[in-house]
């Protein structure tokens, strides 16, 4: 697997491979590129941020309270289209709990401007 | 329906016409093929009030321009449009003295005030010619205006008057139904007794539905930068170098809303199509240098073309001998926005030749309201305003200070703006120097609110230009 | 209608609400003008997280750390002016405001805070040829369709440059159900940070074209694709080597500009390079009492750093408007040298204590070395693996060790 390292602005370009269940990492400058090239190769993890709509259409900001799997984040935003928050939720407010099993809940992160 | 008098195509010569006629005691309809009147050449030409020194003396180009020109002054304080008799220099290096000669000559039959400078007296009347400039021809009856807005004026005056204003409306043939003209378009058909050809590009085609000579017609494309508003304190006059045949050249020239334009190029097109070339920017960058001593491309907030309509070389204006009640204004390129209301003055008369009974209605509308605009205002007026009316301490636009006031009544004003750029046409919120990029959504959830039209159908401009394509969250993913 | 106070503060977004606090817990009467309907200025439309690593410690979303301020002005007793539109500023800290509430409201401020962010570069601005459908947007008027209004403005689309907004507005696009093509970058290295490059880029395997440009759009009344090139050394495309891409939608990234227009009938001095006013280190402009912090001072890539840059002017304008800051009388000039774009401050007061200078360098440099030099001596040279112009780097001077005009620049 080839991606670039994300810590500086170097952004190593890092070739995993992996021999025998040994994961070995090339291209890499420091062991925080060696790190990054594990975990992104053994498991990849992204935060979701999306919108939900309100009982009322507009739309509300969320996010996942953690990072899930990387070939997951399409469920996520799959899901969030079921999803229907009160239209007076608040920043903070769960809108679900354990979504998709992932033990992730998915947070409200901002709320629409008040009318005008 | 059935009206006296039908008018095709609401540039800025079917505006007029339409705004005069409306004031007689007659139905009118005019007939717009896009969202809004002003929508072709008269929403991208350099704006300019021409003086009328360089047509060939005798033809319709220099009688309309010079009796157009003593027009406009009064017409655009009766319409609260802006505008600004900065006048204009043609200006030439040394060895263009001759050139400026000639066009004195021509100036003078056409019976226009000008007047032949040397550089000190050019730079009293403009500091930022280039140093090559030897001489000018200075002309004080010219000056700015702003085009779309001047068409728009003329079309609500009508409206006011009476007369109706149908856009989206392209006429796709004439018929002759019960000595009537009947207009066929994607609104319906109209009846009229006259019809006054102002189509513009279309007017050569127009002339084709009730057999009317198919006029051979060129299209020639001009480019355009316009700068940012601090630019405007840097040019004075509008100037131009000396004219060639293919036109009147690259001119420099504040804008009547206080900005400055740099162009326009002339470059012949065969299908009319306005998208701005790299070359043409190029041959701009070019020019201006030669005449103008301060080119600041990088204050470019918007590039735009336009494009002329151009039939031989002179105007036609005239009434059909082959179709009955049937007036046509057709090749109205250059100075046709100077010339317009001399045009519609004619046009007038010509109907009137056909037998079209001329009575003044009882209580036209002559002086437009004063349009409130936030700079003008007095602070108690602001004020009392704002208490009234909370809308008008709401900025939208903040680059051009556009309240939201005024965009309330623009979207309600007698042609309506229902489109961002109808919106921006008329009170410029999303003209400034962001381009709308902070206040499109907010002109788009004020004309939603206006109009109850959702989100998702608000559109840009014309035809399928909506903004909002997709709704989050209620798409389908494939 | 007139309002005095310490500090007015104009703008409510990150900059100005951190300005706004610091000076008010330094005790000043406060007043924050903000012409949007509520605080947080482009933080509201920015919803995917990173935001707050270093101020919080914790990874936020911009609404969340946005949040976060507005719930401490609310703590406090500074005055909140929403819908508000500072008109104009004079030298004499004079301040006109629209307000749909009062009206025209006089403002008559001991100290000054400009916190009025910045705009995005259009397609007028880079003279982008062709037609000028429905579809071409800046990334950030997308984003605020997608992330407020709750819409897409395209489906096929194609993203101009490769500014952190750009890359994120990819990202966004793609999650919400649109195809994003590629993205162009003019550059030969992208101004955005790399975990962009990856995250909204690579993570959806979104082609980034370096050295490329948008050569003409083309459609009417919606944008029906558009033709790119790669560019030559002088940045004009090669067109022979033109290419079409069919796409509804192009988005521009290709720059942003502190929104300086207030300045206009002032005379603070502004700095040609970032376009923002020229300061000391307590981000005092060269007009007495008026302060700038932000992306109106500079484009910064981090909220966090602009955080604590407006607390620096906050607590600056309040100790001005309190007669407890003057410039001293011995001020040295902070010059950018070979490599290095800009660095700002522009201005440093003699005396004691620390001073941060931030700076970005002209291009992408490998195994550099910024030298810092004042009075024929060198404070600094720390060797740095890369630095590129999408990051802004700082170097942490000693005051006292200050004893001329001082000079950042790139040893290779």
């Amino acid at each position: 697997m080839k991606t670039i390292c994300i810590n500086c602005p170097l952004g190593c370009p890092l070739e995993i491979t992996e021999h025998d269940g040994q994961i070995t990492v090339k291209g890499n400058t420091c062991n925080r590129g060696r790190d990054y090239g594990i975990s992104e190769y053994t498991r990849p993890v992204r935060t979701v941020t999306t919108l939900v709509r309100s009982t009322d259409g507009r739309v509300f900001s969320v996010k996942t309270s953690a990072p899930v799997p990387k070939d997951r984040v399409f469920d996520i935003l799959e899901r969030m289209r079921e999803i229907v928050v009160p239209a007076d939720s608040a920043i903070g407010d769960t809108a679900e709990e354990n979504a998709l099993g992932l033990s992730v809940d998915i947070i409200v992160t901002g709320v629409p401007a008040p009318r005008q | 329906m059935s009206y006296d008098v039908m008018v095709v195509g609401g540039g800025i010569v079917g505006c007029a016409v339409a705004d005069r006629l409306a004031r007689l005691d007659l139905s009118v309809i005019l007939l717009e093929r896009d969202d809004d009147v002003a929508s072709y050449a008269t929403r991208a030409n350099s704006g300019i009030v021409h003086a009328g020194y360089d047509c060939e003396p005798g033809t319709a180009k220099a009688r309309f321009n010079v009796r157009g020109n003593a027009m406009m002054w009064n017409l655009a304080e009766e319409l609260d449009v802006p505008c600004r008799k900065c006048g204009s220099l043609v200006v030439a290096p040394e060895e263009g003295l001759e050139g400026l000669e000639e066009l004195k000559r021509k100036a003078d039959s056409n019976g226009v005030v000008t007047e032949i400078l040397d550089r000190e007296g050019t730079l009293k009347k403009e500091p930022n010619v280039s140093d090559n400039v030897a001489y000018a021809l200075y002309a004080p009856e010219a000056g700015v205006i702003s085009p779309y807005q001047l068409a728009i004026a003329l079309a609500d005056r009508a409206v006011l008057n009476g007369a109706e204003v149908v856009t989206e409306a392209e006429v796709t043939a004439i018929s002759r139904e019960n000595n009537l003209w009947r207009a066929h378009t994607p609104k319906g058909t109209f009846d009229a007794k006259y019809v006054v050809n102002c189509a513009g590009p279309e007017a050569a085609a127009v002339n084709g539905f009730v057999g009317e000579e198919v006029y051979e017609t060129e299209y020639r494309r001009g480019d355009y930068f316009v700068l940012d508003n601090t630019e405007g304190k840097n040019v004075s006059t509008v100037i131009f170098p000396l004219p060639t045949a293919a036109g009147k050249g690259i001119l420099v020239a504040p804008t009547a809303d206080g900005n400055v334009i740099y162009g326009p190029t002339s470059v012949p097109t065969y299908d009319g199509d306005t998208a701005v070339t790299a070359e043409a920017l190029d041959e701009i960058r070019r020019s201006v240098p030669l005449t103008y001593a301060r080119p600041a491309f990088n204050k470019c907030i918007r590039i735009y073309c336009g494009v002329r309509t151009v039939i031989g070389h002179d105007f036609i204006i005239r009434k059909s001998d082959r179709a009955e009640n049937f007036v046509m204004a057709c090749g109205i390129c250059s100075p046709g926005l100077t010339s317009a209301p001399a045009i519609a003055e004619y046009i007038e008369e010509l109907l009137v030749s056909c037998g079209m009974e001329r009575r003044p209605k009882a209580d036209a509308v002559t002086v437009m309201p004063r349009k409130l605009r936030l700079e003008s205002l007095s602070e108690e007026r602001l004020n009392t305003l704002v208490k009234e009316n909370p809308a008008w301490g709401k900025i939208v636009c903040r680059c051009e200070k556009v309240t939201e006031a005024e965009i309330v009544e623009a979207i309600h004003s007698p042609v309506p703006a229902t489109t961002v750029d109808a919106v921006k046409r008329r009170v410029r919120a999303g003209m400034g120097r962001c381009q709308g990029g902070f206040c499109a959504t907010r002109v788009m959830e004020i004309i939603s609110r206006e109009t109850g039209m959702p989100l998702d159908e608000i559109r840009k401009g014309i035809g399928h230009s909506e903004i909002a394509v997709l709704a989050v969250k209620e798409a389908d993913y494939d | 209608m007139i309002k005095k106070c310490d500090v007015v503060v104009i703008g409510g977004g990150p900059a100005g609400m951190a300005a706004a606090l610091a000076a008010d817990k330094k005790g000043a009467k406060v007043l924050l003008v903000e012409r949007d309907g509520r605080l947080g200025g482009i933080l509201n439309q920015c919803i995917h997280a990173g935001f707050g690593l270093h101020y919080f410690g914790e990874e936020l979303t911009g609404p969340e750390y946005a949040h976060r301020f507005v719930l401490e002005v609310g703590k406090t007793d500074i005055e909140v002016l929403l819908n508000t539109m500072v008109l104009s500023l004079s030298d004499d800290r004079k301040l006109t405001a629209l307000s749909p509430e009062f009206g025209l409201v006089h403002i008559e401020a001991g100290a000054v805070v400009l916190a009025m962010g910045c705009r995005e570069r259009t397609a007028g601005a880079i003279a982008l040829a062709g037609t000028r459908p429905a579809g071409i947007y800046t990334a950030g008027m997308a984003q605020k369709m997608c992330n407020v209004e709750g819409y897409l403005v395209g489906k096929r689309v194609v993203i101009l440059g490769s500014g952190d907004i750009g890359l994120i507005m990819a990202r966004r696009m793609t999650l919400e159900g649109a195809k994003v093509e590629r993205v162009i970058e003019l550059m030969p290295y992208s101004s955005g940070l790399k975990r962009n490059i990856v995250q909204c880029l690579e993570d959806f395997g979104i082609p980034i074209d370096y050295s490329h440009t948008v050569t003409r759009v083309v459609g009417k009344p919606r944008m029906e694709g558009l033709y790119y090139a790669p560019v030559g050394a002088d940045r004009k495309p090669v067109l022979s080597e033109e290419k079409f891409i069919e796409c509804d939608c192009l988005l521009l990234s290709v720059g942003l500009i502190p929104e300086n227009d207030l300045l206009t009938d002032t005379s603070v001095e502004i700095a040609s390079v970032t376009s923002g006013a020229v300061v000391d280190e307590r981000r005092m402009t060269s007009v007495k009492g008026v302060f700038s912090c932000g992306n109106v001072l500079h484009v910064h890539d981090l909220v966090d750093n602009v955080s604590h840059e407006a607390e620096t002017a906050g607590a600056a304008a309040a100790d001005y408007a309190f007669g407890k800051y003057s410039p001293s009388a011995v001020r040295y000039r902070v010059n950018a040298g070979k490599g290095v774009r800009y660095a700002l401050p522009q201005l440093l007061n003699a005396g004691e204590g620390e001073a941060e200078i931030f700076y970005r360098v002209d291009n992408v440099y490998r195994n550099p070395k910024i030298v810092v030099e004042s009075g024929g001596k060198t404070l600094c040279s720390k060797k740095r693996p890369v630095l590129a112009p999408g990051e802004m780097e700082k170097v942490t001077l000693n005051l006292t060790s200050v004893t001329g005009d001082v000079t950042l620049r790139l040893e290779m």
